[in-house]
């Protein structure tokens, strides 16, 4: 049986055409991969050392396993982003004679052996072997190896437990937020104090082999309660058919008032709010709001002015290069009736582009108190915001004109690559680096308020040519329409 | 009405579709049928310009369809379920429509209320989305979707598959007024045979992409298509 499945497996990866289609994001993601492998071996190999550095007076073993904890929480939060139940497509599995235990068994084990497991090996095997040159008994720290990857197990399956939630949840982040929220709060207000708890675990099931008895007995639970959860969603009538949401409708009449094009935006409001992928977008919006909180408290930040343009036109542009890139991919679905409806390219365009220019208005006001760092910020801001609607939102309307890929509305949008081409990579360097490129030059040669005013006059410029523009942009599209209805109506 | 004239597509020199000459009169229903792969599909979209032909063109009221967009004010259609948009509720979606064709709220409520037989109580009101309602109600959507702001030419490729029978039957009856009373130009493509007769004045048959007949409707119509479809089974069961 699990044979069969394995060569299904198989199938499915190599003869999707994603797969066949997007070899460039193949390659980044295997990039990514080996930077991470070599990122954990690096800690593997180093973190002796520096364990013994810090803490000279202390068993380095014991203080790693004191650390284990963070390591918990942070692998959790990582994989809730990053990791998904690879499920097999079961559907047609179910009216087979394969047991349901099978599938469902085949579905839990085949994560066990995800890329998200392997990698703390890496970390976790080149630390024991420096361990037991160390000094270490090799049988102790032996003992504690497999104790690790027990540990690792339980939140990989840990993990979909949350995920299991986080799907009924209406607000999908909240099972995430309140297991390490709980798991966090408890540790640091000393109610419970997990921490220690688990580091002391860790260091006892080392000098006591037979305490590894517990990691295995919850690794049991959390498998058998995914199990459970899984086995009751193998039938037609839970998850596998699509679940029927109750509308929320909202009063969009203010939109009138934007006169022809604003049938095209109440649908665009409504495409954002109504859509898992569009809505979880919006969601990041907040990230990019706060984005310039990583930078501006830190000193170091201060005076480098050049990064104000920059975290400028990032954070007024967030919602602008999140939706903009993807024009007009987020109506790939229904493109065709788009296309043979009684309406014009240029209000359809229009629409998107007053939203954006929407949303960079709010997303600046909004971030009016980073004024508290000082008044040029605002004014990079600012001028970031003007050259976001006078020259980016542009861009990036053009740049929609060779989008090729359809899109998957109801999927998540953190880290998924679906609709993602060459063209989402390429449009980031005038989008981003050219505005920060020429602010930084000019900052350099002639001064701060001469490079504040480049950035505007360059904006301004793009609203004054604001219809000279779209008309190009309009043309552009019309000239690829076949090519865009032929890619939208292939599944990809 | 409609006048297609040396029109073929081919993809990479697979020819798909080749009509020499075509022409259907203002106020006709036209039934268009033919086997899988005959090029019915092919057809209506490049009626609506939604694929590039490789030869040829067509004109709608002497618009020619792939070099101006005049004709889309009196031209509407209903392809498949990828003309409806999932995440509005039918009601938004007609309205949507409505407001691209011109119409206002009060007269898409007037539009839909005279069709709450077809609807059969499934359709308004349900605060549901598209995308939750079943294959036969998206369809029912989508062809009522097609009929407002009084075009002139309605397009429906496959209308009848994955109705009901009741609904097939209203579907029928709605067609024909919309043909005879109203002087709509209604273009259909169907599997079943016995659905077009009934409500279709003339039919064509594509093979292979090629018309290869051109029928006038009367009583003998079905009998005669019923002839030529079995005809080709039994020769291609003769060949293998």
């Amino acid at each position: 049986m699990i044979k069969h499945f394995i060569n299904l497996e198989w199938k499915q990866y190599f003869r999707s055409s994603y797969w066949q289609k997007s070899m460039v994001i193949n390659i980044l993601m295997v990039f990514f991969a080996l930077s991470f492998v070599a990122m954990f071996l690096g800690l593997g190999f180093s973190s002796l050392f520096i364990l013994k550095k810090i803490f000279p007076n202390q068993d380095a073993f014991v203080v790693a396993n004191s650390f284990i904890f963070f390591w918990v929480i942070g692998d959790i939060v990582m994989r809730f982003f990053l990791q998904k139940l690879p499920v097999m497509s079961v559907k047609p599995l179910l009216i087979l004679p394969v047991k349901r235990s099978t599938v469902v068994n085949y579905v839990l084990g085949k994560s066990a052996v995800s890329f998200f497991n392997f990698l703390p090996l890496f970390a976790i095997i080149p630390f024991s072997i420096m361990l037991i040159n160390d000094g270490y008994a090799a049988s102790m720290i032996i003992t504690w190896m497999f104790a690790m990857i027990l540990v690792v197990l339980i939140i990989n399956f840990l993990n979909f437990i949350i995920e299991a939630f986080s799907a009924e949840s209406e607000l999908s982040f909240l099972p995430l937020i309140i297991v390490v929220g709980a798991l966090f709060g408890l540790d640091f207000f000393n109610i419970l104090p997990i921490r220690a708890l688990l580091g002391d675990g860790l260091t006892s099931i080392a000098n006591n082999p037979i305490l590894i008895l517990v990691p295995i007995a919850i690794l049991a639970m959390c498998y058998w309660y995914n199990f459970k959860i899984l086995k009751q969603k193998l039938f037609l009538d839970s998850s596998l058919k699509t679940k029927v949401t109750e509308v929320n409708a909202a009063d969009l009449s203010w939109t009138k008032r934007f006169g022809d094009i604003a049938p095209f935006m109440q649908l665009d409001l409504k495409l954002i709010w109504r859509n898992k992928r569009t809505k979880s977008m919006a969601m990041l919006m907040v990230i990019g709001l706060l984005y310039g909180l990583f930078f501006y408290p830190q000193p170091m930040y201060a005076d480098k002015e050049f990064m104000f343009a920059f975290i400028g036109i990032f954070s007024t542009g967030f919602f602008l290069i999140n939706f903009g890139q993807f024009i007009p991919a987020w109506d790939s679905g229904y493109y065709k009736m788009l296309m043979s409806q009684n309406i014009k390219y240029e209000q359809y365009l229009r629409s998107k582009f007053v939203l954006m220019v929407m949303s960079v208005a709010i997303m600046f006001i909004l971030g009016i108190p980073y004024v508290y760092f000082g008044w040029k910020i605002l004014l990079a801001h600012f001028a970031a915001g003007i050259y976001n609607i006078g020259i980016n939102s542009h861009i990036i309307l053009y740049g929609g004109s060779f989008n090729r890929k359809k899109i998957d509305l109801d999927k998540k949008a953190a880290f998924n690559y679906q609709g993602t081409g060459a063209v989402q990579w390429l449009i980031g360097i005038p989008l981003m680096i050219l505005p920060m490129g020429l602010f930084a030059l000019i900052n350099w040669l002639v001064g701060f308020g001469a490079a504040i005013t480049v950035l505007i006059v360059l904006g301004l410029l793009g609203v004054v040519l604001h219809k000279k523009l779209m008309k190009i942009i309009t043309k552009r599209y019309l000239d690829s329409k076949y090519k865009m209805i032929d890619a939208f109506s292939q599944d990809s | 009405m409609i006048h297609t004239k040396e029109l073929s597509k081919s993809y990479n020199g697979t020819t798909v579709l080749n009509v020499e000459e075509l022409s259907i009169p203002k106020g006709q229903s036209f039934g268009l049928v033919g086997n899988n792969g005959a090029g019915k599909t092919t057809y209506f979209s490049l009626l609506l310009d939604l694929i590039k032909p490789s030869t040829g063109r067509i004109t709608n009221n002497n618009v020619v369809v792939d070099q101006s967009e005049d004709w889309k004010p009196f031209t509407s259609s209903f392809i498949d379920e990828s003309f409806l948009i999932g995440y509005l509720t039918p009601e938004e979606y007609f309205y949507f429509i409505g407001e691209l064709r011109g119409q206002n709220k009060a007269d898409i409520d007037t539009l839909t209320s005279k069709f709450e037989d077809f609807f059969n109580g499934e359709i308004i009101g349900k605060k549901k989305y598209l995308r939750d309602l079943s294959k036969g109600n998206q369809k029912k959507a989508g062809i009522v979707a097609a009929l407002i702001g009084n075009p002139e030419v309605i397009i429906l490729d496959e209308p009848f598959a994955n109705l009901d029978p009741t609904t097939q039957i209203r579907l029928k009856q709605i067609l024909k007024d919309l043909a005879e009373k109203q002087g709509v130009t209604v273009l259909v493509s169907s599997h079943d045979l016995m659905h077009v007769t009934d409500v279709c004045e003339r039919i064509v048959v594509l093979e292979k992409g090629h018309v290869i007949k051109d029928l006038e409707t009367n009583l003998e119509t079905l009998k005669e298509l019923e002839v030529h479809f079995a005809g080709g089974a039994m020769g291609s069961q003769e060949e293998e």
